[in-house]
């Protein structure tokens, strides 16, 4: 079996997890940058951090012959101090450059707040004048919906962000139906309590579609798990799910999504 | 597709089990009070509804349903229901 991690946040993963995934035939790892744990004090964390995600992660990876892809931004969580927001988003245009980055991300919203909204919108209009992919981040549990609804009017503000570049992540089953009608791209991130688990996300798969989905594990350094993933293809194996649709959803969708970006080569 | 309760109805009666054990537990302990048990006690009619898509519409009841940004952000998590306005007589 192969499948392709595109959202985890290996930084936060030991090398057992690099060994575990690659065992478990992962081809590819796509690393957004996220929130810490904790409010960086100013812009140079975030620089450590950028070169973090497009230096040194992907040498780590690459001992594990797994190639590592990331995305850049300042996460929502850290966006309601815009002052801070504004260095770090300066920052952004000359790493674009860096040969592992796929895009902007993950950007989003967070408690749909009007700072998370303003610093939302300076991402969205960088990925506009850069022409770059972008991942979007929806708010947890009872704020997402809301949130969503507020990311897809927001994007749909930019005519030249065309929906088929633009992946929204941690959807569920009440906001999948929302992001696919309109024509982006859904996440499905398979989480133990906070988001959705292997069922639910062949549920979805059942519901809404097989295209324009990808599943990924989002592992960080919360409760989390760097082989959901695959665990969820055992579980579409018990469901009668032949190896061809698994290699569709697992690594096909995802491969076609990424590949947009000429960098993302396997 | 296999048998589902062949599968998964294991799985099923132990979620449920621990959803009703979670009830007692809090109010033996007399929590039940909280808004989020409140809350769960409000979305709990959809699981007996005979329509489909019951999941869907419990994540709708646990949602904030309002569409207006908020003015700042206070807190960085998320407590699972959203907290309604204290009604105004
Ligand atoms: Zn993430």
């Amino acid at each position: 079996m192969r499948y392709i991690e595109p959202h985890g946040h290996m930084v936060s993963r030991t090398t057992d997890d690099y060994a575990a995934m690659v065992t478990a035939g992962c081809a590819a790892v796509c690393e957004p940058a996220f929130w810490a744990g904790y409010d960086r004090k100013n812009a140079h964390g975030f620089y450590d951090y950028f070169l973090q995600l497009t230096e040194y992660e992907p040498r780590r990876a690459a001992k594990y012959h797994l190639p590592h892809y990331t995305w850049l931004c300042i996460n929502p969580k850290e966006s309601e101090d815009t002052a801070l927001a504004d260095d770090v988003i300066a920052l952004i245009p000359d790493l674009l450059a860096k040969p592992n980055v796929l895009g902007i991300g993950e950007i989003g919203l967070n408690k749909n707040s009007r700072n998370e909204l303003l610093i939302l919108e300076k991402h969205l209009q960088l990925a506009a004048d850069h022409d770059q992919l972008v991942l979007v981040h929806t708010p947890h549990l009872e704020d997402k919906l809301k949130g969503t609804r507020l990311i897809l009017d927001a994007i749909q503000n930019f005519s030249t962000l065309r929906p088929e570049r633009v992946i929204i992540d941690h959807v569920e089953e009440h906001t999948a139906p929302l992001v696919l009608d309109r024509g982006f791209w859904a996440g499905i991130t398979l989480y133990p309590e906070s988001k959705a688990t292997p069922n639910r996300a062949i549920d979805m798969l059942e519901l809404y579609g097989h295209q324009n989905i990808w599943l990924n594990s989002a592992c960080d350094w919360g409760h989390s798990d760097p082989l959901a993933v695959p665990r969820t293809a055992l579980q579409m194996r018990h469901r009668g799910y032949d190896a061809t649709f698994i290699d569709r959803i697992l690594y096909q969708n995802p491969l076609e999504f990424l590949s947009q970006n000429p960098r993302f080569k396997l | 597709m296999p048998s589902l309760p062949d599968l998964q109805f294991i799985a099923a009666r132990a979620s449920l089990l621990d959803l009703a054990s979670f009830l007692d537990r809090v109010q033996r302990h007399g929590q039940d009070g909280d808004y989020r048990l409140e809350a769960l006690r409000e979305a709990l009619p959809i699981l007996l509804s005979t329509g489909p898509h019951r999941a869907r519409r419990i994540l709708e009841s646990l949602s904030d349903q309002s569409q207006e940004p908020i003015p700042a952000a206070t807190i960085q998590g998320a407590l699972g229901a959203p907290k309604k306005e204290p009604k105004i007589s």
